[in-house]
């Protein structure tokens, strides 16, 4: 144990909580940081034209991201279509019939998913979609995202259904209602909120993902048809933009950088009020 | 909008169950005999859609492997421990990858881990609730910051930082290995204050949890004995908390060693091993990122997929190691208990 005079160990114990004290303010300071010095450079950069124009080639000046917003946008709806079911459904099995050999390795499976860095998933995409189609495509950026957000949507489900009492089943089912009844009318719609919320949270996460993009999804300084063309999209257009030697190019990667910051911390804070204060519930809170 | 509904209906539901209840004797609406067929369709779907997950990932890796076939035969294990990359003459070792994500990873957890176990003692031991939940809720925020993000402000922010204040350092010091110039600003320490920044919230987030789990009857004990509040968090609330707090170093780990885009933009994309830490290096993300769209040769794809393969069996162990460490906290705990 500590030896010394009290008073010593007093200011010992002075000086530790001062230094985490410090840690504490480093660490939220650098996230005022980020965000005031992002608001500043992208807030100066942000015009109207930047929502609704197309890039325009180096050294003319102007320009937007239109068809990167749109093909966020669609990217989103994709990985949502691939990710969500398999995610969503795969947690109700673990939480409702999870039990033997088949639900250990899910969850296991769900792990590893969750921990493979993104740019491998890119890697495996590109080889299982690209390569058999010969061509980038919307279509293969949104597999590559959804692959992202099956495991964060599987444990969401999984936990909050778990949360969903017992006496709520048994009332169910002593009522006469079949299983897979009870599941879909009560246990579901009890935990909602936190699945929904999940959804919202990983939905956020995948927004900014951008190196499973670069071999799926590619990139595009057109409008992308359908979805088998090659798309842009925020994240990939804020990489390739920062790294170039343009003083245009880098304001807009700024101003895409604000948008997309915007966007996925509004969805984090969304899904933050609706898990706790209980968006749209009157007496649950 | 489409959730709306079905949210409020969730919301009284749950809340009103017991009304729910006297609601029931009316007819079922699903017949007098409820069918076995619903039940089983309905658990065989969520079955599919279960063992998918596992489908998938098992998919990947071999993917992985199949498609680094032809890599893992020209170069057998020593892809592991060769420093050559040349693309034009088809020769291919991974090791100057392999070094850059170590080296920044461990540059990274060198700042993150004091900063973030600091922060999160300060938010779990020394603050009240009233402060320490919406410091917290700020910097949870930090996890979602796109990593794209991050890279931008590291080359317009951090470079020029480290350029101006790297300069001066390695022309005093730079004698020693470590520290030796030029300094370019892009480099290996850049890309590890970058990656520690990154980290630090998950720290944070994960330890201030497992801080908070450690049961009151501990600190009074230790406080009823005499010792002051550092003291009690030193000798008591840390090491009650260990392997928890490791789980969430490990699981910062895992992160740092995957993360592509924030390196990739300030670490310079060199492969070589140099002891400096300011010299311009690679990491196994980054060259994935840099060069699998332009490889042209079969073989040259194949190592780039190689390399992803190494990759994905690092994570695989990291995590796992995460994991065992906060299961072993958890079962730990409940035996106490």
């Amino acid at each position: 144990m500590t030896r010394g005079s009290y008073r010593r160990r007093l200011l010992v114990e002075r000086l530790m909580f001062g230094a985490t004290i410090v840690a504490a303010a480093g660490t939220l300071s650098v996230l005022f940081f980020l965000l005031g010095y992002i608001a500043y450079q992208g807030g100066s950069s942000l015009s109207l034209s930047f929502f609704t124009h197309l890039p325009t080639p180096v050294g003319e000046a102007g320009g937007g991201m239109a068809n990167a917003i749109v093909g966020s946008a669609k990217l989103l709806v994709a990985a949502a279509l691939v990710g969500t079911p398999i995610g969503f459904l795969g947690g109700v099995y673990l939480a409702e019939y999870g039990r033997g050999p088949v639900t250990s390795s899910v969850r296991f499976a769900a792990d590893v998913l969750n921990g493979v860095p993104s740019i491998v998933l890119g890697v495996t995409v590109y080889g299982l979609i690209v390569l058999p189609a010969g061509h980038f495509s919307t279509l293969a950026g949104g597999v590559a995202l959804g692959l992202i957000m099956i495991p964060v949507t599987l444990r969401a489900t999984e936990e909050f259904l778990r949360l969903v009492p017992d006496s709520l089943r048994e009332a169910s089912l002593a009522l006469g209602a079949p299983q897979w009844v009870t599941i879909v009318r009560v246990v579901i719609p009890a935990g909602l909120r936190g699945i929904v919320a999940g959804i919202l949270l990983s939905l956020a996460r995948v927004a900014g993902e951008t190196a499973p993009l670069l071999f799926t999804a590619f990139s595009n300084r057109y409008w992308s048809e359908g979805w088998l063309q090659p798309t842009a999209s925020l994240p990939v257009m804020i990489f390739t933009y920062a790294i170039a030697p343009y003083d245009d190019w880098h304001r807009q990667a700024w101003a895409a950088a604000l948008t997309l910051l915007a966007l996925v911390l509004g969805a984090n804070v969304l899904a933050r009020l609706v898990l706790r204060r209980g968006i749209a519930l009157g007496r649950a809170s | 909008m489409l959730q709306r509904p079905a949210v409020r209906d969730a919301g009284t539901r749950s809340t009103v169950s017991p009304r729910g209840a006297q609601r029931a004797p009316r007819p079922s609406p699903y017949g007098r005999r409820p069918s076995r067929f619903a039940d089983v369709t309905f658990r065989g779907a969520a079955f599919t859609f279960a063992l998918s997950v596992f489908v998938i990932t098992a998919t990947i890796g071999v993917e992985l492997w199949t498609q680094s076939a032809q890599a893992r035969a020209a170069f057998g294990w020593s892809f592991l421990w060769t420093s050559v990359w040349d693309p034009v003459e088809l020769h291919f070792g991974a090791l100057p990858f392999i070094y850059g994500t170590l080296v920044t990873s461990l540059i990274a957890l060198a700042i993150a881990v004091p900063f973030g176990i600091g922060a999160a003692v300060c938010l779990a031991e020394l603050l009240p609730p009233s402060i320490a939940d919406p410091a917290t809720f700020l910097i949870e925020l930090l996890v979602a910051v796109p990593s794209v993000v991050y890279g931008l402000v590291g080359v317009f922010v951090l470079v020029p930082i480290v350029r101006t204040l790297g300069g001066p350092v390695s022309d005093v010091l730079g004698w020693i290995p470590l520290l030796a110039g030029p300094v370019y600003g892009i480099g290996l320490l850049t890309a590890g204050i970058l990656l520690s920044v990154m980290i630090v919230p998950f720290i944070v987030a994960i330890s201030r949890e497992v801080l908070l789990a450690v049961p009151q009857s501990q600190r009074d004990a230790s406080l009823a004995l005499g010792a002051t509040r550092w003291e009690t968090v030193w000798h008591v609330v840390l090491p009650y908390a260990r392997s928890g707090i490791v789980g969430s170093i490990i699981l910062a780990l895992a992160r740092a060693l995957g993360e592509t885009m924030a390196v990739t933009m300030v670490i310079g994309n060199r492969p070589q091993i140099v002891a400096s830490l300011f010299a311009p290096a690679y990491s196994m993300a980054a060259v994935i990122a840099n060069e699998f769209a332009e490889a042209t040769s079969k073989l040259y794809v194949s190592a780039l997929i190689e390399v992803a393969l190494v990759l994905f069996g690092i994570t695989i162990v990291v995590n796992a190691l995460a994991r065992l460490m906060i299961a072993g906290m958890r079962t730990g705990r409940s035996a106490m208990a």
